[in-house]
């Protein structure tokens, strides 16, 4: 009996192992800023480049970091689930333009929405670079110490804002 | 008019060779135009030297050394201006495993959450000899055992039934 039963036991883990594998998404590189202090920045504003932003204006409240640009066909998918979402109330929105053309960006807002409380200008991506940036759209949520507590990589999906990102909040507001 | 439309033409393939011959004349310059990509060659070679150990993360199984990707070139230009500010190889890697995660080096780092990652497949292959060999030894001891010598009225049999299959083949 052994004598079968044991390469099978060896073949079903194999498959177990093999069937994970499969079923992991290589792009989803989870990110060792988690639970870290999220960088900090300070950048111009995209409507009024005379404004800027940084991050410590954002201490003390629970916040979205959402990275997209004009020119990523996958926040277009995105963008109406954050439009939505900023229009909830439950958590405010700042956009990262990363590597974008000004005008672009800022006609890209107007035709699809405007979702952000504020929009920062990241032209050269230096700040994407510092928050681990290598697949736009990407979206951190960020809490009152100015801890990265989660990241999103790809396109917020309402699944995703149902299942993982707004209980995260809620848990962290209270 | 016949002599006029030859010496046209005499005229046209003798543009169309000048201008031949200038275009190679050209093909070196050509060729010389892509070579000065960076200011400081010592530089870029220590930046490639580096960048090949490190995943471009958009194309994942590619060097940042071999990748065309944009995110490949921003960490170059990242590299490269490290390096200008005098910063250590050692320093530019920590800067970048403590951005993007271990993920980025091709050679993952020894500790406790690599150890099965690196081992593994030693263990596995030492096991897998150990049970191999136990079990040959095993099927030869149990070989040896069954294997007992012929009766000589059996070896007799045999040698006559090996002669019929010789007579056999013969035919």
């Amino acid at each position: 009996m052994t004598r079968f039963l044991l390469p099978l036991a060896v073949f079903v883990v194999l498959v177990i192992f093999l069937g994970v594998g499969l079923t992991l998404n290589p792009r989803q590189v989870p990110s060792p800023l988690i639970d870290k202090p999220a960088p900090a920045f300070h950048l111009p504003q995209l409507f009024d480049t005379s404004k800027t932003l940084s991050s410590k204006e954002n201490l003390g409240k629970v916040w979205m970091l959402n990275v997209w640009a004009s020119w990523c066909v996958a926040c277009r998918d995105e963008h109406p689930v954050l439009v939505e979402l900023s229009k909830l109330g439950i958590v405010p929105i700042y956009g990262l333009n990363y590597k974008d053309q000004r005008d672009t960006a800022m006609q890209w807002l107007k035709q699809f929405g405007n979702p952000y409380e504020i929009s920062i200008v990241d032209a050269d991506g230096k700040v994407g670079i510092d928050y681990g940036v290598y697949g736009v759209p990407e979206t951190y949520v960020i809490d009152k110490q100015g801890i990265i507590r989660y990241k999103h990589i790809g396109p917020v999906t309402i699944e995703s804002l149902k299942n993982k990102i707004l209980p995260l909040i809620k848990e962290l507001k209270g | 008019m016949v002599m006029q439309l030859t010496h046209m033409t005499m005229r046209s393939l003798r543009r169309c060779l000048v201008v031949l011959a200038l275009s190679l004349i050209s093909l070196p310059g050509y060729a010389n135009e892509a070579v000065p990509v960076a200011e400081d060659p010592v530089l870029e070679k220590r930046l490639v030297n580096l960048a090949e150990n490190l995943r471009c993360l958009v194309c994942q199984n590619e060097s940042l050394a071999a990748s065309r990707a944009d995110f490949a070139n921003d960490m170059r230009r990242e590299i490269r201006e490290q390096m200008r500010m005098n910063k250590s190889d050692e320093e530019i890697v920590a800067f970048l495993v403590e951005r993007y995660g271990d993920f980025i080096l091709f050679n993952p780092p020894l500790k406790s959450t690599t150890w099965l990652l690196w081992f593994g497949p030693f263990t596995l292959f030492f096991v897998g000899g150990t049970v191999l060999i136990l079990y040959l030894r095993r099927r030869r001891a149990q070989i040896n055992e069954k294997e007992l010598p012929l009766t000589e009225s059996q070896r007799l049999q045999a040698e006559s039934l090996i002669k019929d299959m010789d007579k056999d083949q013969s035919i």
